[in-house]
């Protein structure tokens, strides 16, 4: 083994301490610097349920891991190359997460006899030998933290809470990356505690100095990293939630209709409530409701005023609100409905990913009551996505259902800003002046009814939950009107299609092997496909934004192929999704751990079904999308 | 516009509650009332829940929204904040209201949200077939509970004080004098504005308010406040509530020669007053008009605190704040 860290394009670096050590402050920073430093990126925050869990044990770590580097990054990375362990609990964990020869940084204080015990360790893991495969730079990190915070006065224990930024300006020297924003952000942060503020910017310095002067580099020197190719625009790290956040607001003025956003905290939601708070004068407000149904029922009620109605949660909460969503598709009313997956059933994992509410949003409701469905793919992606959504909610007159993951809502990646006025204003229903048309006379366009809202006096009407007459909107239990309304109420979710883009392949060419997913597998499967193709294996990439209802051309796409994969964190759904309509046999690629894919899992799929055989032709048709 | 009289607010709509029931009389006096107050139907909005009193907003010439069991003051709230300027009526019932729905009752009144709320209390579950409902009284019998219930009621009214209402009144079905009047004061309260209406279910528990109802006993059952006036009942006006200062309790007495000085003067304002009004039950009698009134700041009012203004700027202002990575030559 060699003495180094490899040189390499791009590097997987994972921090971990307790999850009161500041781990996620120091990765969103770490982040901030490696895009300033030119570099494409892609995070995995990946932190335990509670808050402060108990210090140095296993159940308490909380990581934050990082791909970056001077190639497009799409993945946070399978196996980081680089930890920076805070303590005995936090090497243990990860140490199965690691690459070969990965470089491993702890706090060598940490690993006193308490400490380990506190990780169930019965020897020292820095003597045992059980880091005889990896690099290991023991750095006295808390006291070094210590000697350098010293003049500023502070106690014990907020001296011993600078230690994040300690660490972190030693990472950033390893990597070349600037600190200024940092420095900054600190600034910002402690303006009005000198003392803390000075303390942390002298630990941050302090670490940086000893990365530069200590006699180490034997095994930790300096890894220059060289720019990544990016288009020239000005481009921003942002997480999934921030962008979901942006395309909502972008939305609002796009269709020139006020959002009300009304939601209840669950995790990993809640950010896209905290994120949409105070833009006001961006026409969006919001309501934190007294729970789950009441949340959507104030989305409801703002949409039947209106304005447009969002509403958001995770799993738990949407099963919540299930029953006011039929409602939102009786009335005919468009609604935009948010679902953070997280991991289940029931409570289940919070903090960790999952895709397994596919079947609650296109299947999970009483009755026949189809809803279009979307899933965005990156956290970038969020924006584009939340603007289709609003579109096809308005077009429609329908509720519509977003899914985001926890993974995408907190991770974070590089986002070329977008130009809004770039995107096609939204149409709404909204009667006109000149319009004589009745509430319920529909579009040709999208089967939509007129957006009447409360204040008009030309179209005062009554709607509600009980079946009403296909053209005067009033009471009725006739079975052939029912049976009328539940065909339109198909026709338009079905007619959503007809505005759709032609589903594309995103790299690769048709033939052989189809590697169809949807959501945040995105960049796994991007990378896997884009070294299974180099590899010459005849594969190709179809992501799909849209689940409900399918993009018009995928059953005939698909038949181009000789077979089609479908992996996916859950047990199968878009699997029975594709079978169910489009009467298609598919292979399935399933993992439902809390955490996303590896690339290596999802390669190692394709290379089981791609066909046996070499496509030259491939290379060069390679990377369409 | 010519002035709209009470038959302006009745929809097209046939009115399908079983004959005799105490809605149509409630009805009635929700139309009076928005005659009497000039409203506007087209800015009216009716927003209910589920059961027998849902269906009234079918049957006003208003918008009018029947939505899901419980969850109208959900509904009501997000229409409120979306357009102040409506007018919002939140139909319900004692099962809708308190049993399913009470949370959002509750979460609606201590907001104070600027919206109507009648909730028509008959003390059962009409439209599911007569099952005993969280405000029948202990030893009702209904199909659910045929040896009689054994849960204690809520009362609504004190609840409503409880979730800190800041406008409690409670009528009577078949009142046209009356009800009407509360319903107009109801309308003028900013914020939420909460009704009990005594309702008669002559299918499935008729007559269960007949003393307070029924016109020959009414003036030994009725108790009817008035701000400012002392608390003053039966046939000739000589039956009156005191405090008992050891006890903290209201006690009826005769009103003597002497005039009315022992008898409470009704404050709407007190909420603690309000709370032993409410809380009055046979053989005292019951407290019929605008209970408890006080003035607070509504929700709705002060919640789009900044107007939308040059959105387009703003939302180009958004999505370039954050880490800027500028790649541009």
């Amino acid at each position: 083994m060699s003495q180094q860290l490899a040189e390499k394009n791009s590097h997987i670096v994972r921090f971990a301490g307790d999850s009161g050590d500041g781990i996620q402050l120091q990765g969103q920073q770490f982040t901030i610097a490696s895009a300033l430093a030119g570099h494409d990126l892609s995070t995995l925050p990946d932190f335990p349920a509670e808050i402060r869990a108990p210090a140095g044990t296993r159940y308490g770590v909380s990581a934050f891991q990082i791909q970056f580097g001077g190639e497009r990054i799409t993945t946070p990375g399978d196996a980081p190359d680089v930890l920076l362990a805070f303590n005995p609990a936090a090497l243990t964990v990860n140490l199965p997460h690691l690459v070969p020869g990965a470089l491993i940084i702890v706090d060598d204080s940490a690993f006193s006899a308490q400490r380990l015990r506190r990780a169930e360790l019965t020897t020292n893991p820095l003597e045992d030998g059980s880091l005889n495969d990896y690099h290991v730079c023991r750095v006295d990190i808390s006291h070094m933290t210590l000697e350098a915070v010293k003049p500023f006065g502070l106690g014990a224990k907020d001296s011993a809470r600078c230690k994040n930024f300690w660490a972190l300006g030693l990472v950033l020297w390893m990597f070349d990356q600037p600190r200024d924003a940092t420095a900054h952000w600190i600034q910002a942060k402690f303006a009005n505690n000198q003392p803390v503020r000075n303390a942390n910017l002298a630990a941050l310095a302090a670490g940086h100095a000893y990365g530069e002067t200590a006699e180490l580099q034997h095994i930790l020197s300096q890894h220059p990293i060289p720019e990544a190719p990016l288009e020239s625009v000005a481009y921003r790290t942002i997480t999934g939630a921030e962008a979901l956040a942006l395309g909502l607001t972008a939305a609002g003025e796009l269709a020139d209709i006020e959002l009300l956003f009304c939601s209840y905290p669950i995790t990993p939601a809640s950010a896209l409530l905290h994120h949409l708070t105070g833009l006001d004068e961006a026409g969006v407000a919001t309501f934190q409701a007294e729970d789950e149904i009441a949340a959507i029922c104030a989305a409801i009620g703002a949409s039947y005023a209106g304005k447009l109605g969002v509403t958001s949660s995770s799993g738990p909460g949407i099963a919540l609100k299930t029953e006011a969503l039929g409602l939102a598709v009786a009335a005919e009313l468009p609604l935009v409905v948010v679902n953070s997956q997280r991991a289940g059933p029931s409570t289940g994992m919070p903090t960790k990913t999952e895709q397994s509410d596919l079947y609650q949003a296109v299947y999970g409701r009483n009755a026949d009551t189809p809803v279009p469905v979307l899933a965005t793919h990156s956290p970038a992606d969020c924006f584009e996505t939340a603007i289709e959504a609003v579109r096809i909610a308005l077009r429609h007159m329908t509720p519509v259902i977003l899914l985001t993951d926890g993974y995408i809502a907190n991770a974070s990646e590089l986002w070329p800003i977008p130009d809004i006025d770039g995107f096609q204003p939204i149409a709404n229903r909204k009667p006109t002046a000149a319009d004589a048309a009745g509430v319920w006379e529909r579009d040709a366009d999208g089967l939509a009814r007129l957006w009447a809202a409360p204040g008009d006096a030309q179209h005062i009407h009554r709607v509600g939950g009980i079946e009403k007459d296909i053209e005067t909107g009033h009471i009725s239990y006739d079975p052939a009107n029912h049976q009328a309304m539940t065909d339109l109420r198909a026709a338009k979710v079905a007619k959503v299609a007809d505005h759709l883009p032609e589903q594309a392949i995103a790299q690769g060419v048709p033939g052989g092997l189809a590697v169809v997913a949807w959501g945040s597998t995105f960049g796994a499967v991007y990378q896997a496909v884009k070294e299974s193709l180099s590899d010459g294996l005849a594969v190709a990439q179809i992501h799909l934004r849209h689940l409900n209802p399918l993009p018009a051309n995928l059953g005939e796409l698909l038949a181009g192929f000789e077979a089609v994969l479908v992996p996916e964190l859950n047990n199968g759904q878009l699997a029975t999704l594709l079978r169910d309509r489009l009467l298609i046999e598919v292979a399935q690629l399933n993992q439902v751990s809390g955490q996303p894919f590896p690339v290596a899992a999802v390669k190692a799929a394709i290379a089981e079904h791609a066909p046996p055989r070499l496509v030259e032709a491939l290379a060069e048709g390679a990377d369409n999308g | 516009m010519a002035e709209l009289t009470f038959k302006d607010f009745a929809s097209d709509q046939e009115v399908r509650w079983c004959p005799g029931c105490g809605d149509y009389s409630i009805l009635k006096a929700v139309q009076r009332a928005l005659a009497t107050c000039g409203a506007d139907p087209a800015k009216t909005v009716f927003i209910s829940g589920i059961g027998c009193a849902a269906r009234l907003p079918y049957y006003i010439e208003s918008y009018g929204f029947h939505t899901i069991h419980g969850r109208a003051p959900a509904i009501a709230t997000g229409a409120k904040l979306a357009n102040p300027e409506l007018d919002i009526w939140v139909i319900t019932g004692d099962g809708d209201g308190l049993s399913i729905g009470g949370n959002h009752l509750l979460h609606a009144l201590r907001r104070n949200v600027d919206l109507n709320i009648l909730l028509f209390n008959n003390e059962i579950y009409g439209l599911t077939k007569g099952q005993y409902s969280p405000t029948s009284r202990i030893g009702t019998t209904s199909p659910s509970s045929p040896g009689g219930s054994v849960d204690t009621p809520v009362r609504p009214g004190a609840f409503a004080v409880g979730a800190g209402a800041t406008f409690i009144a409670r009528g009577i079905d078949i009142d046209q004098k009356g009800l009407p009047g509360i319903l107009t004061d109801a309308r003028a309260h900013r914020g939420s504005a909460f009704v009990e209406i005594l309702q008669n279910c002559i299918v499935y528990n008729k007559d269960i308010f007949e003393s307070v109802s029924n016109r020959k006993t009414a003036a030994d059952h009725q108790l009817r406040v008035q701000h400012g006036q002392p608390l003053l009942y039966g046939p000739n006006q000589d039956k009156g509530l005191r405090l008992n200062p050891k006890t903290l309790q209201l006690e009826a007495i005769q009103v003597g020669a002497g005039g009315v000085d022992e008898v409470l003067v009704h404050d709407e304002t007190n909420p603690a007053l309000a709370l032993m009004l409410l809380n009055l039950a046979p053989p005292m009698p019951t407290a019929i008009g605008v209970i408890h009134r006080r003035q607070a700041e509504p929700f709705s009012q002060a919640f789009w605190n900044n107007k939308t203004r040059e959105r387009r700027q703003r939302v180009v202002t958004l999505l370039h704040q954050g880490n800027l990575v500028d790649h541009r030559e």
